[in-house]
């Protein structure tokens, strides 16, 4: 027999990106500890349909911890408790019966909310578009034996490319930086035989538009790694500032843009 | 309905090189000219749009999420075929094709496959040189692994993230060409409608879902690459925005659906936990290179399991049964997925299964990490186990998984030909919303590969060919103003209208809910006539309800989940009847279609070479008319037609 709990959520409201938003209170019972957060959210939204007030607006797709999609603030944590869990895959069972659980979207200047829990995350795309790829045109590739890649170098860059651009690092920032999540994509990239040609240019790009964008500064706090759900190391930053170094460099002395 | 599979004459192995000589070319400089609408952005779409855009042609490309890149390609896990033969273990494209028809339980289009075949190892050349992280051996080459349905080691991967790595491969290529200016992407809109303008795509019509607003969008010709329909079930692998509205409208615009009761149940996933599940959990079927499944020999013994009295690490060797090994022991636990799927179902038939449902089997790794040591496991399927342990609170590397068939893919979709081009003009279908390269049954890192294969290396041609032969001076031609545009904005609006003043009582969830539980019964693992027959009756009662009584709450205006769930379940329910027809019309089993009344005395598939090789291709008539069935024959030069036999 399944085991519930009954819940009180204290979930922001904010109609659409201009309004003031604020918190309302719902009491939510019988909720199965077997289910995931968003299934506990599934039920909220049933339960305010069935009183005809519109259901709390949250984004989440795949569900299983790899598309990025969800992104809550759960007790003032993004994507709440767990370690290395993102929201869809936080399970009830690491909940307790009469539990105030506080709901927010990302917080973060560059990440407007649009309504309720849901926020625009396309300076993270603007970011790639300005240089996170390595040009290589559809049929122009040679032999994926061709270049050999050590396990080693192969294994760093898929550490870095674990990354699922959910944001949470820009939530838990104080400084709503994106250094993080900046670091791994350029480090996924540079780190590989096949995206050195363009290194300095994307390094470059990518910082460029991150600033932009109006994210902080990074100071080293490290909430960013204790909040990815795929645990991307602060190391990434190193990287990325050695490479943002070496390329500042060679751009001074001839640009590489 | 025209249905020219337009197979280029000659050699199966030379079919494709021939018929790319033979096609119109656009000149680079006219390429501007064009514009091409890209719906959706996962493999094949992304792959596409990114391919098209390099090739100088002005594309919009649109996805229902925030970025390009969180389309559910993301979500593959365990990796994606190609006939490089780099293990020297006897693959070639012959071989990954023959594999591919027969493991389709020889429903597919051999020209097709064949094709696939041949450009998968372009794949992952192009993969590489994106920089996806692929494994590596120590030697700095790339590492395989094997999987369902093959003897051959041909499976390319990226820890158990293949899927998002080749997205995010893809996805940086368009995201290149989003900041040359060359695509204008559209995040967080919905296809709605399809417009046609004398016959020909010409254009879509879309929802803003941030702003409510109804959009326009025209243009030279439309590729969807808008993913399966696997949420017809309400559970399934699909993540939760995943549905068949633009298929579907395309289809009741006047493209052939074809082969929809073609769906496939995928035999690891984790086992249903209770009422307020949203979704199932696949287990890469890679697990099976290391798992053994099994499940106690004796019913009794499953019961006390059940009631918690027994543990499975305490069930002695000899009440095991190792079901697969027993019954297939040529290829053992890597029997392809509708074998494996239906096997597990037989097991809990019989009372056998574990899990508090009744409804699960184990996934045993006991035996291989005594063989191969925890952290040779660890390296193989770590996040794996991670991912199982975080949703059930389980070990793996303590006690056995529990394990359920899910619904996972689609085979089925809307019928194409060669070129991918739809039974509308100028509307082109790829990836998993097509029908055409895995027959009745997918194998295993092949959807990856179909995804690509269509995104990177056949749209790309198919699409300027059509380009070029409809000529320059047709280019752009058609603008939104055209008064079919204004026609169908106008049909959109009113739907979503009635929607909104229904103010039934019960949510568009929970008439997905019910919908789903119809079909999984009657039209899942096993189907039947009597049971397809009800299951229709059903459906249309259910969606004569779903009009009266439906509740979507909120306004038109602004972000509404309520109303695009709304508009989704509504495509699900005429979509659902649809499929059903197709099971009940298909009279014998094949791949992931069993039909009870057609199975061996072993309980075994039981095809219908003389009366079924064919490709049913169903079209619109209007609401409540019995659509009208079409038939494509398959013609198999190159592959005999043989019983399936894994044992």
């Amino acid at each position: 027999m399944e085991k519930t709990m009954n819940l009180i959520l204290k979930v922001w409201r904010q109609r659409r990106r201009d309004d003031v938003g604020q918190f309302h209170m719902y009491e939510l019972q019988n909720v199965s500890e077997d289910s995931s957060f968003l299934e506990m959210m599934d039920s909220l939204s049933e339960e305010l349909v069935s009183r005809g007030e519109e259901p709390v607006a949250f984004d989440h797709d795949c569900r299983e911890g790899i598309c990025g999609m969800c992104s809550m603030t759960i007790n003032g944590v993004p994507h709440g408790p767990e370690r290395a869990t993102t929201a869809c895959q936080l399970h009830m069972r690491h909940f307790n019966d009469g539990q105030i659980i506080t709901i927010e979207p990302w917080r973060a200047k560059p990440f407007p909310v649009i309504k309720d829990l849901v926020v625009d995350r396309s300076p993270f795309d603007r970011i790639i578009q300005s240089g996170g790829f390595i040009t290589a045109r559809t049929g122009s590739a040679v032999d994926a034996n061709e270049i050999p890649i050590s396990k080693q170098t192969a294994d760093f860059a898929m550490d870095a490319a674990a990354c699922i651009g959910c944001g949470a690092c820009v939530a838990a920032c104080p400084n709503a930086s994106a250094m993080l999540f900046t670091a791994a994509k350029v480090t996924h990239m540079n780190s590989l035989p096949q995206g050195k040609a363009e290194q300095d240019r994307r390094t470059l790009a990518m910082v460029t538009t991150m600033d932009r964008e109006g994210f902080g500064g990074c100071t080293n706090v490290g909430e960013c790694e204790a909040a990815c759900p795929k645990v991307i190391s602060l190391d990434m930053i190193a990287h990325l500032n050695r490479d943002y170094l070496s390329a500042q460099t060679k751009n001074f002395l001839k640009p590489v843009q | 309905m025209n249905l020219d599979s337009k197979i280029p004459e000659g050699p199966i192995a030379e079919k494709w090189s021939s018929h790319k000589f033979n096609m119109k070319l656009v000149n680079p400089a006219n390429r501007r000219k064009y514009t091409v609408i890209v719906v959706g952005s996962g493999l094949a779409g992304g792959a596409a749009a990114a391919s098209l855009a390099e090739q100088g042609y002005n594309v919009s490309c649109f996805c229902y999420q925030d970025s390009p890149r969180r389309a559910h390609s993301i979500a593959a896990q365990g990796g994606i075929n190609a006939a490089k033969n780099y293990q020297n273990d006897g693959d070639s494209v012959h071989r990954l094709f023959y594999d591919t028809v027969k493991g389709g339980d020889y429903r597919a289009r051999e020209a097709n496959v064949h094709r696939l075949a041949e450009v998968s190892v372009d794949i992952i050349d192009q993969c590489v040189a994106n920089g996806v992280p692929f494994a590596r051996e120590y030697g700095g080459l790339l590492a395989n692994r094997s999987f369902g349905g093959a003897q051959v080691s041909r499976t390319f991967y990226a820890r158990g993230q293949t899927g998002q790595q080749l997205l995010l491969g893809a996805y940086a290529a368009l995201s290149k060409q989003i900041g040359l200016g060359k695509i204008k992407m559209h995040n967080r809109h919905e296809m709605l409608d399809l417009v046609k303008v004398d016959g020909h795509a010409k254009g879509i019509i879309a929802r803003n879902m941030v702003t409510g607003e109804i959009t326009r969008h025209a243009a030279d010709c439309v590729v969807l690459a808008t993913g399966g329909y696997g949420n017809v079930f309400f559970l399934s692998t699909n993540a939760q925005g995943c549905n068949v509205t633009a298929t579907y409208r395309a289809h009741k615009r006047g493209a052939g659906f074809a082969n929809p009761c073609y769906t496939q149940i995928h035999p690891t996933c984790i086992p249903v936990h209770g009422e307020q599940q949203s979704k199932l959990t696949l287990m890469s079927e890679s697990l099976r290179n290391d798992g053994r499944v099994w499940a106690p020999k004796s019913a009794d013994t499953a019961k006390l399991i059940r009631e918690g009295q027994l543990q499975a690490n305490d069930v002695p060797e000899v009440e095991r049964d190792y079901y697969l090994e027993r019954k297939y022991p040529s290829f053992g636990n890597l029997a392809p997925r509708d074998i494996s799927s239906r096997s597990a179902k037989e097991v809990c038939d019989e009372g056998r299964g574990i899990a508090s449902t009744g409804l699960g089997v184990y996934l045993d790794f006991r035996d291989a990490i005594e063989r191969d040591g925890k952290q040779a496991i660890q390296e193989r399927y770590g996040n794996l186990f991670e991912m199982y342990n975080r949703i059930t609170a389980d070990d793996p590397y303590q006690v056995p998984m529990m394990i359920f068939p899910a619904v996972h893919y689609t085979m089925g979709g809307l019928w194409v030909d060669y070129n991918l081009q739809s039974s509308i003009p100028g509307m082109f279908v790829g990836g998993e919303a097509n029908f055409s390269d895995h027959g009745a049954n997918r194998l295993g890192a092949s959807a990856l590969m179909q995804g690509l294969a269509d995104g990177y290396f056949v749209l790309p041609y198919t699409v300027g060919n059509y380009l070029g032969e409809q000529g320059v001076a047709a280019a752009g031609q058609i603008t939104t103003d055209h008064k079919n545009f204004s026609e169908v904005e106008s049909e959109v609006k009113a739907r979503i209208d009635k929607f909104l003043t229904i103010n039934g009582t019960e949510s568009p969830r929970s008439f997905h809910k019910r919908l789903g539980h119809i079909i999984w019964e009657q039209c899942g693992m096993a189907r039947s006539k009597e049971g397809l027959e009800k299951a229709i009756r059903d459906v249309q009662a259910l969606r004569k309800e779903f009009w009266e009584n439906v509740r979507v709450v909120g306004d038109a205006d602004g972000p509404n989940p309520e109303l695009e769930r709304a508009g989704r379940v509504a495509d699900f329910l005429e979509f659902g009847e649809l499929m059903c027809r197709d099971a009940l019309m298909r009279e014998e089993s094949c791949g992931g279609h069993f039909r009870v009344e057609h199975q061996t005395e072993e309980g075994e598939a039981k095809r219908d070479d003389d009366a079924f090789a064919f490709v049913g291709v169903w079209e619109y008539i209007g609401d409540f008319v019995e659509p009208a069935l079409h038939k494509e024959s398959l013609i198999y030069d190159n592959v005999k037609l043989a019983t399936r036999s894994y044992k």
